[in-house]
C-alpha cells in the first residue's frame, strides 16, 4: 500500500457501510452507516456497553465485522489486517512495551515502516508532548499522565491517516484531563489529521471534537456539531445523555403553521414546528434546566411563554457557578432548574411555592414514541440461543 | 546469582519497609540449619575428597586426605570428552526442548485462556509423565528404540537407518531422550509467564505496523524472557549432570557417556574417590559459571 511507504499528507475520510458485528449472544453493532469527515475531529460518545469501543476496533483493525466494509480514504480496508492499515490507536490502557525504553516505544512503528531517521523523528515527537527529557526511562517510571502522551506521541509519530483515541483521558484526574484535552484539540488543529476519539464523557466529546455522534445500544442517535446536538436533541437518550433534560409527555391539541400545543398537566405547552420531530399524537417534549426560570408569584402568560406550575421546591442545591433546584409539579413530577447564582444565595428556600417558565423557541421535540422497547430483536442464531438455554436452565437450578 | 532468573522481580519496584524483626530469624532457623547440615557438610567434604592423594600400598578406595591439586588436571584431561558431551548435549536437549515447549505453552496459557478447562485438561497432560517414574519412562523409551522395535524396523524399512544401524547408544537417543524428560520444566515456567502476557501488548504492537512475526519476535519472546530464562535453567542445569540417559543401561552405550556417568563410575565401580569428587565440583564451577554469564547477558532486570 502506498499510505504504508510514506507519511499521510494529511487526514483520511473514515466511511462505514452497513456494518455489523455480531459476538455469541448479542448484537455490538448493528447496520452502522457513518461518514468521518477528513481532518476532522469526530467524537463518537455513548454509554458503555454501547459499541463505541467495538466500531473503533473495527476501524484499527483488531475485529472483523460480521458485515458490511470499511474504507479509508476511498479504499476499502475490510479485509487487510491490523499492522497494514493506515491507523494508530492510542489504547485506553497506552499499552506502552514494558520492555523498551520510551523512545524505543515511539520509533517502534517507524522502524517496522523502515522509516528514516526513526529515533530523530521520535524525539521531535517526544518534544511535541514535552517528554523529551524522559526519552531513556521506561514506562513504569513515568506517571499515568506522563505515559496517555508517550501513548500519544508513539502513534501521532507515524502521521497515520486516521487516528483513533480509546478513551485515553480516562485515567486521569480532573485537572490532567482537562490540560490534556487541549493539547489533543491543539495538536490535531497542528497537524491536521482525523481523529477519531471514543468516550463517555460527554464534556469530554463536547469541548474536543467539531462533530459528536451519540451512540446507543449499536446504532447512531444523532450526530452533529456539539451546540445543534445540545441545543436540539432529537432523541430521549441524547436529550439526558448530553446534559440534563426536563421531558414531558402529552398529546398534541392544535398543530399549527409554525407551532405545535401540546396538552401537559392540563396547561398547553408550545414548541416550534421545526424543532418538533413529531407533530401529530402523543409526543414528548423537552427543555433544558438552565433555560428556565423561577418566579415565587404566578408570571403573566403571553405569546412565546411556556408556564409550568405551581409546584414546590423539594431541593435546592448550591454548586457554585449555579443553584440547581427541583421543582415538584403536581401532575408532572420534578422539574430540574439551574440558575445562575447572580445574587448571593440561592433565590427560593425548598417548600417555597414556584412556577417555571421559558421562552417556546427553547422548547425542543422528541422523535422517539413516548414507550420506547428494546431496540434489538432477540437474536436468533444458535449460539445465542445456547446461552439462553443455559442460562434458563441454571436459573431454574438455582431455584430448585 | 542464577536465582535471581526465578525470583519475581515485582520486590525491586516497590521496596517494602525494612525491619528488623526476631520472628523471622526464627523462621529461617530450620531452613538455615537444614542448608548447613545437607548442603554445605557434603559440600565441604566433596571439596576435601577431591583433594585427597593414593595410599601408598593401600588396597584399593584407600585414600590419605592431602593437597592433591593434580587431581583436578589429570581428571579433566581424562574426562574431557565427557565433559564436552555433557555440556553439548545438554545444550542441544535444551534448545530442543524450548522449540517444543514454547508452542505449547502459547497455546495453553494464551490462546486457550477462553476455555479454563482445556487449560486445565491440558497442564495436567504436560504434567501427567510426572505420575510414572523417571526411570520407567527411560526404560519405555529403550524398549520403544531398541534395535527389534517397529520403529527402528520401520526407519530401517525406508532406508533412514542403514541395515545396521542402532538408536539406542547414539548421540541422538540421548539427547532424545534428555529432551524428552525434560520438556515439562522447560513447559511450566513458560506456561506460567505466558500465561500472564498482556495480549493488549500484541494489539498495539500490530496497530504500530508490525506483522504478527515482528510482533512475535519483538514483543512477545522479550516479555517472555523470564519463563525463557528460568525454563532454560531448569532444563540445562540438570540435563548437564544427568546420568541415566547417557547410561548404557537406559539410553546410551559407553561412546555417549557424559559426565554424570563418569562421576557415577569413579564412585561406585572403579572407588576412585578423589577424581570423582573433583569431576563434580569442575561440573558444579562450569555450570555457576555458564548459568552467571548467560543471566547476565539475558538481561533480564529489563523485565517488569
Amino acid at each position: 500500500m502506498k499510505t504504508m511507504s510514506t507519511f499521510a499528507e494529511a487526514g483520511a475520510d473514515l466511511e462505514f457501510v452497513d456494518i455489523s458485528k455480531r459476538f455469541p449472544g448479542f448484537t455490538a453493532i448493528e447496520n452502522l452507516n457513518l461518514t468521518i469527515p477528513a481532518g476532522s475531529f469526530f467524537a463518537l460518545l455513548g454509554p458503555s456497553g454501547c459499541g463505541k469501543t467495538t466500531t473503533l476496533r473495527l476501524v484499527a483493525g483488531l475485529e472483523e465485522p460480521s458485515a458490511g466494509r470499511i474504507l479509508i480514504g476511498g479504499n476499502d480496508v475490510t479485509n487487510t489486517k491490523s499492522f497494514q492499515r493506515p491507523v494508530n490507536t492510542v489504547f485506553q490502557s497506552y499499552a506502552l512495551f514494558p520492555h523498551m525504553t520510551i523512545l524505543e516505544n515511539v520509533a517502534f512503528g517507524l522502524r517496522r515502516r523502515k522509516i528514516d531517521d526513526p529515533l530523530g523523528k521520535a524525539h521531535e515527537a517526544l518534544r511535541l508532548v514535552e517528554l523529551d527529557h524522559l526519552a531513556a526511562r521506561r514506562p513504569a517510571q513515568l506517571s499515568g499522565g506522563q505515559q496517555q502522551r508517550v501513548a500519544l506521541a508513539r502513534a501521532i509519530v507515524n502521521r497515520p491517516a486516521l487516528l483513533l483515541l480509546d478513551e485515553p483521558l480516562g485515567a486521569l484526574d480532573l485537572k490532567l484531563r482537562r490540560q490534556m484535552q487541549l493539547e489533543l484539540k491543539s495538536i490535531q488543529t497542528e497537524i491536521g489529521l482525523t481523529f477519531l476519539h471514543v468516550t463517555h464523557d460527554q464534556e469530554e466529546a463536547m469541548t474536543m471534537a467539531d462533530i459528536v455522534a451519540v451512540m446507543n445500544k449499536g446504532e447512531i442517535e444523532q450526530m452533529g456539531a456539539p451546540e445543534q446536538l445540545y441545543e436540539l436533541p432529537r432523541t430521549a437518550f441524547v436529550a439526558n445523555f448530553l446534559g440534563q433534560s426536563n421531558l414531558f409527555t402529552g398529546q398534541v391539541t392544535d398543530s399549527g403553521a409554525d407551532s405545535i400545543t401540546v396538552d401537559v398537566a392540563g396547561r398547553g405547552i408550545v414548541v416550534p414546528r421545526t424543532r418538533a420531530q413529531r407533530h401529530a399524537g402523543e409526543v414528548t417534549i423537552g427543555v433544558r434546566p438552565e433555560k428556565l426560570l423561577l418566579h415565587t408569584e404566578a408570571p403573566t402568560t403571553g405569546a412565546g411563554i411556556n408556564i409550568l406550575g405551581p409546584g414546590r421546591v423539594t431541593d435546592v442545591s448550591f454548586s457554585g457557578v449555579s443553584t440547581s433546584y427541583i421543582v415538584q409539579i403536581p401532575g408532572l413530577g420534578a422539574v430540574t432548574v439551574f440558575a445562575q447564582n447572580m445574587v448571593f444565595g440561592p433565590v427560593v428556600n425548598e417548600g417555597a411555592e414556584v412556577w417555571v417558565s421559558w421562552t417556546v423557541d427553547h422548547g425542543f421535540g422528541l422523535e422517539d414514541e413516548p414507550t420506547t422497547g428494546s431496540r434489538f430483536p432477540a437474536d436468533a442464531s444458535t449460539s445465542a440461543i445456547a446461552i439462553q438455554r443455559r442460562a434458563a436452565l441454571e436459573t431454574e437450578l438455582e431455584g430448585a | 546469582m542464577a536465582f535471581a532468573a526465578f525470583a519475581s522481580s515485582d520486590a525491586a519496584v516497590t521496596k517494602p519497609p525494612r525491619r528488623k524483626s526476631t520472628i523471622a530469624l526464627v523462621l529461617l532457623l530450620p531452613g538455615i540449619l537444614y542448608m548447613v547440615l545437607f548442603f554445605l557438610t557434603p559440600l565441604i567434604s566433596l571439596v576435601i575428597t577431591s583433594f585427597q592423594a593414593e595410599l601408598p600400598g593401600g588396597d584399593i578406595g584407600d585414600y590419605v586426605p592431602g593437597l592433591q591439586w593434580q587431581n583436578y588436571v589429570e581428571s579433566a584431561s581424562e574426562y574431557l570428552p565427557h565433559i564436552l558431551r555433557a555440556f553439548g548435549y545438554a545444550l542441544v536437549a535444551t534448545v530442543f526442548a524450548l522449540i517444543i515447549s514454547y508452542p505449547i505453552a502459547y497455546f495453553i496459557g494464551v490462546k486457550a485462556r477462553r476455555w479454563p478447562l482445556l487449560q486445565s485438561m491440558m497442564l495436567t497432560l504436560v504434567i501427567a509423565p510426572f505420575f510414572i517414574s523417571f526411570l520407567l519412562r527411560t526404560l519405555a523409551w529403550k524398549q520403544i528404540l531398541s534395535d527389534e522395535s517397529p520403529v527402528v524396523q520401520a526407519l530401517k524399512a525406508v532406508a533412514i537407518l542403514p541395515a545396521d544401524g542402532h538408536l539406542t547408544g547414539t548421540p541422538f537417543a540421548v539427547i532424545f531422550g534428555l529432551t524428552y524428560n525434560f520438556i515439562p520444566f522447560m513447559t511450566l515456567p513458560l506456561y506460567t509467564t505466558l500465561e500472564r502476557l498482556d495480549t493488549r501488548f500484541l494489539e498495539a504492537g500490530s496497530d504500530l505496523y508490525a506483522n504478527p512475526a515482528t510482533t512475535f519476535l519483538k514483543i512477545t519472546v522479550p516479555l517472555s524472557m523470564p519463563g525463557i530464562i528460568s525454563g532454560t535453567l531448569l532444563t540445562f542445569i540438570p540435563a548437564a549432570g544427568d546420568y541415566i540417559n547417557a547410561s548404557r543401561d537406559f539410553l546410551g552405550s559407553s561412546k555417549t557417556a557424559m559426565l554424570g556417568n563418569a562421576i557415577e563410575a569413579n564412585f561406585l565401580t572403579l572407588q576412585n574417590y578423589p577424581v570423582a569428587a573433583a569431576l563434580s565440583i569442575i561440573l558444579m564451577a562450569v555450570i555457576l559459571v555458564l548459568v552467571g554469564v548467560y543471566v547476565r547477558r539475558s538481561g533480564t532486570e529489563d523485565l517488569l
